[in-house]
């Protein structure tokens, strides 16, 4: 069971991540539009190169933007989610070892401590925007099933996981599920707001070349001041 | 009254006009709105080619997270309510519409126009705080095209655009009115400045200028003062017969063939004349419609205007830094004073800090609105608002926000070089009966600060 599930499993859903994510930025870049959008994507390259990048870049750092600094609550909630949930997945010595195995990448790995924490603030973080989420008037207003299941597909490899590593006795058992969880995770991000992964970028490189090519660029030396 | 007034169709005859203009408020014409039936096919047809990967992503990434709320001012001055929300303001109407593919009712389409322009002045504001870089500004200008094509427009839209279509302005100003308002205007100014001059189709003149059609018909004396302040600057300049107006409701509007025609009209006055550079009056919308959107109406893939264009700011903060144009130190804005930063050529074509120049020259005690710049607030009346009338409740609430931002700087004066703006701020110091802050354009200040050269002949009038 866990030989199939970490093996044969494992691999196929990493290729439909892959392959999945990548598809979205071909389609995101091919129907993008310069006469719709009004935005001369060909032109510029001067321009449209730094304001992607600083769009890109500005939004990464916590209290980069104005955005986040006028939300402090929410962006320290997001960053420590995104925090454990871009680092741990990638850079936990199981991971690494598995991604290793089967893809023959070799990425230096976390302190298990390390990323012990980043996991417990991840969880306390989507905790904590779930509640926001419910209490909020504006966030009501938005809610929705979609946003619910992403959060719950997150939550589900972290808590896992970390109980794996506590109760050791049913340590298997709580690695199955981990394991499933995780794939359950790559298998649906394509197709659910998780797709955010990759279109984040797309998006914000969007935005970043039309105020830079378009709306200003050349008299505020190329990127707009997020 | 029993003729069809609502339809999908542009008006392009002045007979068209008139028959709109005679339903007063549109009474008529909107009730005739309920009755009107959905072309679903044609509506889903529409989505489905104009509504590509840019927007489908915007609203299927959408987190939901509310950023973007406290970004808006309409949500600001009604008290926080979640249906104010950009986010959702846009996923309420055109999300529900493409998720539909376009299977709604007149009732709907009458809802997607009530938010495209009771809700949102296309102020792109909240576009700076979404994580995403989700533009709902941008969506919902895309709406009003939608909703133009299938003749859900508010009635002063369809005036506004069919002007421009009849006329070639936002007003019913003809070439022959345009061109005896400059005649007047440079008789009337012939004791102070007995050699002032409007120039007409100058070919070669190094600054063609081009204005709104609401100088020529309700403020000309605007008009003078540009000529006046060209005259004193030595600056060889000349207004085009046709292709004058740069205003353009149809953008308001969603009109993007009325867009499209109101460029091309004024791209060929450059033709004619090959200017070496076009300066446009105090407007914000009109700027943004003939440079930062234009091009891509005329077809340009790069982008660009043909020949480069300057903002009134622009080129008075160059006349200035070039001394040019000379400020009498005495005469400098005394009361504390501060700028509203039009949103149209602002945070749409990043032309804050050639305000923040001039104001350097011309006043004494200068405040800054907080937040400012890029940043700023729309001033309530953008997007076409100001001129809509079933919405007008929508938008007086909306300027009570910029009303608190102009309070907060303490100031008196309050220089805004955009009609939209000065309208908004003339509207909102009546709706709130606030007596003591005045609004002013550039040009009228800068005529009374000026130090006339000496080789410019000037008879002061007492
Ligand atoms: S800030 Fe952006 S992602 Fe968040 S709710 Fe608003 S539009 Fe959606
Ligand atoms: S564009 Fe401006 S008015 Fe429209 S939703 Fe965004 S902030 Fe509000
Ligand atoms: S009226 Fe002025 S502040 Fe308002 S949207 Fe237009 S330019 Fe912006």
């Amino acid at each position: 069971m866990l030989d199939f599930i970490t093996g044969p499993l494992f691999v196929i859903s990493l290729v439909i991540f892959v392959v999945g994510m990548l598809a979205r930025i071909f389609w995101y870049v091919r129907g993008l539009d310069w006469r719709l959008e009004r935005v001369a994507y060909r032109y510029h390259t001067d321009r449209s190169v730094p304001g992607a990048l600083a769009s890109i870049f500005k939004w990464l750092i916590p209290g980069g933007t104005d955005g986040w600094r006028t939300q402090p609550v929410a962006a320290v909630l997001f960053f420590l989610l995104h925090f454990g949930a871009v680092l741990v997945p990638l850079f936990l010595l199981g991971h690494t070892v598995l991604l290793e195995r089967y893809v023959g990448i070799t990425l230096p790995s976390l302190p298990g401590t390390l990323a012990d924490i980043l996991s417990v603030l991840s969880l306390a973080a989507i905790v904590l925007l779930g509640i926001r989420r419910m209490v909020s008037p504006a966030l009501r207003q938005l809610n929705s099933g979609s946003d619910w299941l992403i959060l719950v597909l997150t939550f589900l490899p972290f808590a896992t996981g970390l109980i794996a590593r506590l109760d050791t006795s049913a340590y298997q058992s709580w690695m199955i599920l981990h394991v499933l969880s995780g794939e359950l995770f790559l298998i649906l991000a394509p197709f659910t707001k998780l797709s955010h992964i990759v279109l984040f970028f797309m998006s914000r490189a969007q935005i970043g070349m039309d105020f830079a090519i378009k709306r200003g660029g050349a008299t505020r030396g190329g990127a707009f001041p997020w | 009254m029993s003729e069809l007034l609502c339809t999908p169709t542009p008006i392009t005859t002045k007979e068209g006009i008139l028959e709109l203009l005679k339903d007063k408020v549109g009474a008529q014409y909107y009730s005739q709105m309920k009755e009107m039936k959905v072309d679903q096919a044609a509506l889903a047809r529409d989505l489905e080619q104009t509504s590509k990967s840019r927007t489908r992503t915007w609203l299927n990434v959408c987190a939901h997270c509310a950023m973007c709320a406290d970004s808006c001012f309409f949500y600001r001055t009604n008290n926080n309510d979640p249906t104010q929300i950009p986010s959702y303001k846009i996923q309420a109407t055109l999300g529900e519409l493409i998720r539909r593919k376009g299977k709604v009712d007149a009732e709907f389409m009458i809802k997607c126009m009530d938010a495209a322009w009771g809700k949102c002045t296309c102020c792109n504001r909240c576009a700076v705080y979404c994580p995403h870089g989700i533009d709902t500004g941008v969506m919902f200008s895309y709406l009003r095209g939608i909703l133009f094509k299938h003749g859900f427009i508010p009635w002063e839209m369809k005036i506004g655009s069919g002007m421009h279509r009849v006329y070639g302005a936002q007003m019913d100003v003809t070439e022959e009115d345009w061109l005896e308002t400059c005649e007047w205007m440079v008789e009337e100014q012939q004791e102070e400045w007995p050699d002032l001059e409007i120039p007409v189709e100058k070919e070669h003149a190094d600054v063609m200028y081009i204005l709104n059609a609401r100088e020529v018909k309700h403020y000309p004396e605007d008009i003078a003062l540009a000529a006046i302040l060209f005259h004193v600057t030595d600056t060889d300049w000349t207004v085009p017969r046709e292709g004058w107006e740069n205003t353009s409701l149809t953008m308001f509007a969603g009109d993007w063939e009325g867009c499209a025609q109101n460029v091309k009209r004024i791209y060929s006055a450059i033709d004619r004349i090959k200017p070496k550079v076009v300066v446009g009056t105090e407007c914000g919308h009109a700027h943004r419609a003939t440079v930062v959107e234009g091009p891509y109406w005329a077809g340009r893939e790069s982008g660009d205007a043909p020949v480069r264009f300057m903002h009134y700011v622009e080129w008075v903060a160059e006349m200035l830094r070039t001394g040019k144009l000379k400020i009498d130190p005495a005469k400098k804005i005394k009361v504390p004073c501060t700028l509203q930063d039009s949103c149209n050529y602002v945070r749409n074509d990043g032309l804050g800090s050639a305000t923040r120049e001039i104001m350097s020259y011309i006043a004494e005690d200068f405040r800054e609105m907080d937040p400012k710049g890029d940043h700023n607030f729309c001033c309530g009346g953008g997007g076409g608002l100001n001129g809509i009338g079933v919405y007008r409740k929508e938008r007086n609430v909306g300027l009570k926000n910029k009303l608190d931002q102009i309070k907060a700087t303490g100031a008196e004066l309050v220089v805004t070089p955009c009609h939209n703006c000065w309208d908004a701020i003339r509207d909102m110091m009546e709706v709130y009966e606030e007596h003591n802050i005045k609004w002013s354009f550039l040009k009228p200040l800068l005529a009374e600060m000026i130090i006339v050269p000496p080789h410019i002949r000037h008879n002061e009038l007492e």
